[in-house]
Order: C-alpha cells, then structure tokens, then sequence
C-alpha cells in the first residue's frame, strides 16, 4: 500500500495535466517583431498569422480567396481600387469596435514610406499614393496609383489595426491575442474573447484556450518533445526526421505533396564581382549555365537525398502550383551525353579526364551553401559527382550563414550559390523581385540599372504584363513565356521542389495539413487538443 | 616499456599503418558513390556498408583516419611549441614578464573562438582544396590550443626555477643558458609530453564538433568529425550499428594516447 502511494506521489511528480485545451509547438526562433505590419521572420509571420485579421484570408487547402473581416469586396479599374463591405459587430480583443476608420489608418500605416513594410511591396505598383475612403462606417475604398496584380489576394498579408485603441497593436482581431513572451523561452497566445467567427452550430471559435510556441532552434530536441507527447505538431519537418518519425509514429507524418519551395543554383554574374574574366565568360555562357544543369540527375537527389520526399523542379513554379504551372518545362535530364554537347557547343572540351575551356583553363568552381543544412551538403556531394563524369571539378565550401549573405549580395565574392528559395504566394506577382533585372532579389545580378542582357529585357517585359492584367488567362500566358525564358537560360537551375512535411499528435483534432505557410496550423482556429496526461520531466 | 605502453603503442601504429595502406585494404574511393546501394549493411563487397550517398564506409573510415590522425598530432606539436615558447618564457623571466603572460593567457582564454574559427573559414579564398582546407582548419586549432597548456608550462617552469638544485646551481656561477639547456629543459619534458598527449585527442575531437556544425572538412574527403556527423540521424545507428565503427575507433585511440599519457606520467626523469 505505501509502496501505491509512493508511486502514486513519483507520478504525480512527473505526469500534469496538459493545460487544458492547450496548443503546443516549436518556433525555430523568437519573433523579430509584434507590429504585424513589420513582420518578415517565420516566426513574427507565425504570430501575425494567428493573431491579425485580415479583410481577406487566401484558403491554405482550397487555395480561395475567402472573406474575413470583409463581407464581400468588388476589384475594379483594372485593378487600381477595391471596394470592401465590412463585417458589422465586430471588435478587437480590447473591445474596441472595428469600423472603416481602421482599414483606413492600417492602410496609412502600411503605405508609409517610413516604415519599410515587407508587406507594402506588393501594392506598390507605380508612383503616387494609395488613397482610402470611408463611404460608411462598413464600406471601404481603396484606390492605388497604378493597377495592382492580384489586389484582393495581397489583403491576405495585411493585419488590420485599430485606429483608436489605447493598446495600438496589442489590440487584435484574429483569433488569438498576445498573452506572455519571455524571450528565448515562449511565446503564449490567448483566445480573443472578442472573435467574430462562429461554426456550424454557433460555437464560438476558436475551440483552443491558448497556443504555447516554444522558442526551440534545436530540431533533435523538437522532435524528443513531440515523441514524449510535450508538443502537438511539428510545423515542418526534413526528411531524414520524417522517416525517423513515420517508423515509430507512422499516423503522425504527413507528407502534403510538393511545396511551393524551390532548391536552386546559380552563378555569379554580377558586372564588377571579383572574377577571373574567363570564369565570367563561363557564367555568362547559357550553354555552360543550361549543360551544367543537364548533367545533374535530379531523380538521385529526389530518392537520395529526400528519400522520395520532393519532386524534380523544372522552373520557379512548383508542380503543387496547379494554375500557374509551365507544363511544358521538363527537369534537366542528367544525360551526360546531352550536357556535354551543350558545353561542347559553349566552346569546352575534354583533355583527358578534365574539360578545358576554349583558352585552355581546366573547369573548376566552387559552390557555395549555408552550414548545418545535411540536404545541402548531401546535394552537393551528389552534384560533385555529376559534373566530375563530365570533367568538371566542383568545391564545395559551407559557410555560416551571415557570411553567405554577405558574399552573396555585398561584396559578390563568390562563383555559384545552392540556395533554398521560400515560397508563400501562389500568384508570380509575388516572384517580382526576384525575375525584374532592377530587384535587390534578382540574385545572379542584382540591381541592374537597365537589363544586362536581352533576354533579362524579356522577362522584365512579361513579368510588367502579366503584373498590369487582371485577365488571369492572359497572365497566365505571359508568365509561361518567363517560365520558358527562364528554362531556356537557366539563370536558376532549379533543382527540386521539397515536399511539405509535417507532424502532427495524436491528441490533435480537426489538423488538415497544407503547403502553404502556415503548413499545420493554418486552420488554428478550428484545432482541438483533448487534455491529456503526458510526461513533463 | 610496461605491457600497457606496449598495446597502446601498438594499437596507435596499427592504426596509422592501416590509414597509410588504404589503398591496399580497400579498391573503393572514399569518394565514389555507389547510387545503387545507399545505405547498405556489411557485405564481402563493403565491409562496413555504405553511407546515405552510397559511399563505402570501411574506405572512408581508413583514409577519415589517416587525415585525423596525422593531422591532429601536427597541431598538437605546434601548440605544444607555442606553449613551451610563452609559458617557458613567462615562467622563467618571472616578474612583471609573468603576470603580463598569464593576464595575456587568461584573456585568451575566455575569447569565443569558435567564432574566429568561422570566421577563418569564411574568409579562406572559396577555391581552397579539400585537403588544403583542412590542412589551415588543424594549424588554426594548433595556433588557438596553446593557452591553456601555458599556463601549466608557466607554473611548471616557475616550480623548476624555485627548486633547490637550481637555486645552487645559480649560485654556483653556471651561465643561464647551461642553466635552461642542461637542467630547466629536461625537467620540463615531462609536462611537455603531457600536453602533447592531452592535445592530440582534443585536436582530434575539435576537429569533430567543427564537423558537426558542418564546418569541419570538406566534401568528399573524410575525417572522423565527417564520419560522426552520421551519427546524428540516432534511430539509424540503432537499425545500423555498424555505423558506430568511427566512435569505436575514436574511443580506441584517444583510449591508447590517455594510456600512454599516464605511463609517460610515471616514467623517472
């Protein structure tokens, strides 16, 4: 009987009751910024993501756009204004009622060139300024100096704020509410008491009391945790943690398909970078840049490096991209033969066991990647091995990240780059600061003050077009023809398309993973968590 | 030489001459991948299996070795070079010459030096070879080690210079440098053995967190740190044991040099 109790009390020591309706997961680091207006970290995104109203939500599962905070909205002008119908009855956490008052201040706020928002980028389409109007206190107008792609879409990325609130930002319409951060430990979101939405049966979401994200950067550790039972989901997983998981909690994985993320490749071409001049001539070579390309066997880095768990890239629109897809672009096909007429054709040619370029310089670059990414460096090693069958030798040199980030767009000191490109947005106006030659994201030159090269001129022409038009057919057929140019050049070489992985517990109800950010949690406001005794230790 | 010092240095040599015939214990590159067989289990035609890119584990293990092990000795040798040079000095000099060393060695210390490490890295030219890169990765490790092994010279030295015998025999008229050559210098082989043994396995072992940080050597050349980083993905090691053959290894060796360390510690000046 003492030795019952005893055990009873040693239990007690280490099992509680998890808090109730309670959601538990890992963010990689602490969130950069509150204001939702500012944020750009995964993890500032996460908690706008659950906190912020927005006029218009994009359906990460449907891909819809789906009303919110707006009724019904109507796009107009070629896309230079929109009219939105606001929801009545609504309030922020504090109680403060939501009218067009708020749009209107959000809308300022955002716009305002002082505070550099990310998410201001995206309607910024043309000089001038945005104007918003109140016709009633739930009817707003918004009209933009020029046509804006996608207009409705980009509300997904705006968090209304209160114009009269005393608590500014800490005042929310999502929902959930900030309740406690203790940096470097926790982030605690509470229910908005305030929340708007009901469910089928008139049951106020959300159904969670509270999300608990823990400031986690170590994956190990996140993974023990979701084992022992002390989280819920695991947001996004790689694939060599998948498969440790799928083999001992094989209804806790779930793979979504392909994400919208690209892995890729690119040369240096920038102008004035440190470079030998052969080696820019190889570089500014298409042939060298489309037989380098051809000579990597995607479906080995597919099965061998993801364990199937992604899909050969052929451009910068992933295979889960439905509408947008080129498909007429095919992957590389890791055909010796074939990358070496096309290097054959740029003027190289084997001596030996090396290729030699037309002045006789032995093919040797290095490439760099950011440290601690074992996919990376397994690619590379792949690759390596690709372009030594041809003569080629490649270095592989892994850097710590801020060092990368610093060859890569201050000093350009580097010879190639295998970088991972996130993705959130399906629509390729979101793609504009990567594909116009004067964008600081047009990563193998950025910057340019007019187009390097013609075809650079192109894509700048097709990229303006489909971005001016609201007829999708016609952006669509634009966008292929950026899609082709970019195959055709190979400025990137798009390696594969990640899969979206994730986990999530047992004790989670309603969770429909998706590929879009928020992959597992996209739906927060309609998970449950059943409480559930598990291990504290 | 007691039995102990015997195994020891037997083990040690035959696991340097093992590294040094790799190319006669194995036809495989540690470098070529067999895509076919990716993480395969031991077999007549992979001893040891194949890694996660179908890269033979016995071949990369030997030439892993020959890299760690001959390297890690080298930066030992110039750390302990180092540290006999400033803390010899500093310990016979004495005065303001030894509180200005060892401020020097305590400040030294407590910098974060994995950062400078990261650092060199970065701004080693990209073009650097493997072999090269790892080559600056074990003089940077032999160049960073030498403070603390000072500050024991330092205090061996000071102990030395205090002892009675030398004492008398700086009285006796004797030059300085008979002094140092013929008496400071014999006496302080000991310690000086002893920070070389202790360098060697912590060399070898810096090299293999660098590894882990995915900083150590790089693709395709092998070192113990390359090899251990597998042991990250633990659940395989369970499915896989032989996946442990490099800690097995590791354990052996720093095992012979701690034994040869203690043996050396007991041998009579």
């Amino acid at each position: 009987m003492l030795t019952r109790a005893a055990m009873a009390l040693l239990l007690g020591a280490t099992l509680v009751l998890a808090g109730g309706n309670e959601l538990r997961f890992c963010l990689r680091a602490d969130p950069k910024t509150f204001n939702p207006l500012l944020a750009e970290d995964e993890p500032s995104a996460a908690i706008v993501y659950l906190t912020g109203g927005v006029l218009i939500r994009l359906n990460r599962y449907t891909h819809e756009l789906q009303g919110e905070l707006a009724t019904t909205w109507k796009v107009s002008e070629n896309g230079r204004r929109i009219d939105f119908n606001l929801r009545r009855g609504v309030r922020f956490s504090d109680g403060t009622p939501f009218t067009c008052q708020d749009v209107a201040y959000t809308m300022r706020r955002l716009m305002d060139p002082a505070l550099h928002s990310p998410a201001a980028d995206s309607f910024r389409s043309g000089p001038g300024e945005e104007e918003t109007k109140c016709t009633s206190p739930s009817s707003a107008t918004v009209r933009f100096p020029a046509p804006v792609a996608a207009l409705a879409a980009q509300f997904d990325q705006v968090a209304i704020l209160s114009a009269s609130s005393p608590k500014k930002e800490s005042a929310v319409l999502g929902p959930f509410e900030l309740g406690e951060y203790k940096p470097g430990a926790y982030v605690l979101l509470r229910r908005n008491p305030n929340y708007w939405k009901r469910d089928a049966n008139g049951r106020p979401l959300p159904y969670l009391d509270s999300i608990r994200l823990e400031i986690q950067d170590n994956g190990d550790l996140e993974l023990l945790r979701f084992r022992r039972g002390e989280l819920d989901l695991i947001n996004k997983l790689d694939p060599d943690k998948y498969d440790q998981l799928s083999s001992q909690m094989p209804h806790a994985v779930l793979d979504s398909g392909p994400s919208l993320d690209w892995e890729v490749i690119f040369f240096n071409q920038v102008q004035n970078a440190p470079l030998p001049d052969y080696k820019r001539r190889w570089f500014e070579s298409t042939d060298f840049r489309r037989g380098i390309s051809e000579a990597i066997r995607r479906q080995d880095i597919v099965r061998i490096v993801y364990h199937g768990h992604a899909h050969a890239a052929a451009g910068p629109v992933s295979v889960a991209n439905h509408f947008w897809l080129n498909p007429a672009l095919k992957p590389g096909s890791g055909s010796d033969t074939a990358a070496l007429g096309l290097l054959e054709r740029a003027g190289f040619h084997r001596a030996g066991s090396a290729l030699l370029d037309s002045g006789g310089h032995k093919v040797e670059f290095s490439i760099i990647t950011n440290a601690g990414n074992q996919q990376h460096e397994r690619m590379l090693a792949l690759i390596q091995q690709d372009l030594a069958r041809l003569g080629i030798q490649l270095d592989i040199v892994v850097l710590d990240f801020p060092s990368l980030i610093e060859r890569i767009s201050r000093s350009f000191n580097y010879e190639a780059v295998l970088m991972a490109f996130t993705n959130v947005d399906l629509d390729p106006s979101s793609q504009m600061n990567i594909w116009m030659s004067s964008a600081a994201n047009h990563q193998w030159n950025p910057n340019e003050k007019s187009p390097a090269t013609a075809w650079e001129a192109e894509i700048d022409k097709w990229m303006q077009a489909q971005n001016a038009s609201q007829d999708p057919r016609k952006r669509k057929a634009d966008f292929d023809r950026v899609q082709q140019i970019a195959s055709d050049q190979a400025p990137f070489i798009f390696l594969v398309n990640p899969d979206a992985l994730s986990a999530v517990g047992p004790n989670v109800k309603n969770a429909a993973p998706a590929v879009l950010f928020p992959q597992a949690y996209w739906n927060a406001e309609r998970l449950q968590v059943n409480g559930n005794l598990v291990s504290r230790r | 030489m007691n039995l102990q010092r015997r195994i020891a240095w037997t083990v040690l040599l035959a696991a340097v001459a093992a590294s040094l015939a790799a190319g006669w214990l194995t036809h495989h590159s540690y470098a070529e991948q067999s895509r076919d067989f990716i993480s395969a289990p031991p077999s007549s035609q992979f001893w040891l299996g194949t890694d996660e890119l179908g890269r033979d584990r016995f071949a990369r293990l030997l030439y892993g070795t020959r890299v760690s092990l001959l390297l890690a000795p080298a930066a030992a040798v110039l750390s302990t070079l180092i540290a006999a040079l400033i803390g010899g000095a500093a310990g016979y000099l004495g005065g303001r010459w030894e509180r200005a060393v060892t401020s020097g060695i305590d400040l030294f210390l407590s910098l974060p030096w994995l950062f400078l490490l990261l650092a060199v890295r970065a701004l080693l030219p990209l073009d650097t070879s493997p072999l090269t890169s790892v080559a600056i990765t074990f003089a940077l490790l032999g160049c960073l080690g030498w403070a603390a092994p000072a500050r024991i010279i330092r205090a061996g030295t000071r102990t030395l210079i205090n002892s009675d015998y030398l004492v008398q025999a700086a009285a006796s008229g004797i030059p300085r440098w008979r002094m140092f050559w013929r008496h400071l210098l014999p006496n302080l082989r000991p310690i000086l053995l002893a920070q070389f043994w202790i360098s060697v396995p912590l060399f070898i072992l810096s090299e293999a967190n660098l590894g882990l940080l995915g900083l150590g050597v790089s693709e395709p050349l092998p070192s113990w740190g390359a090899l251990l980083r597998e042991l990250e993905n633990y659940s395989a090691v369970f499915q896989n044991p032989w996946m442990l053959a490099p800690v097995v290894l590791l354990v052996v060796v720093v095992s012979c040099l701690q034994l040869l360390l203690r043996t050396e510690e007991r041998v009579p000046c």
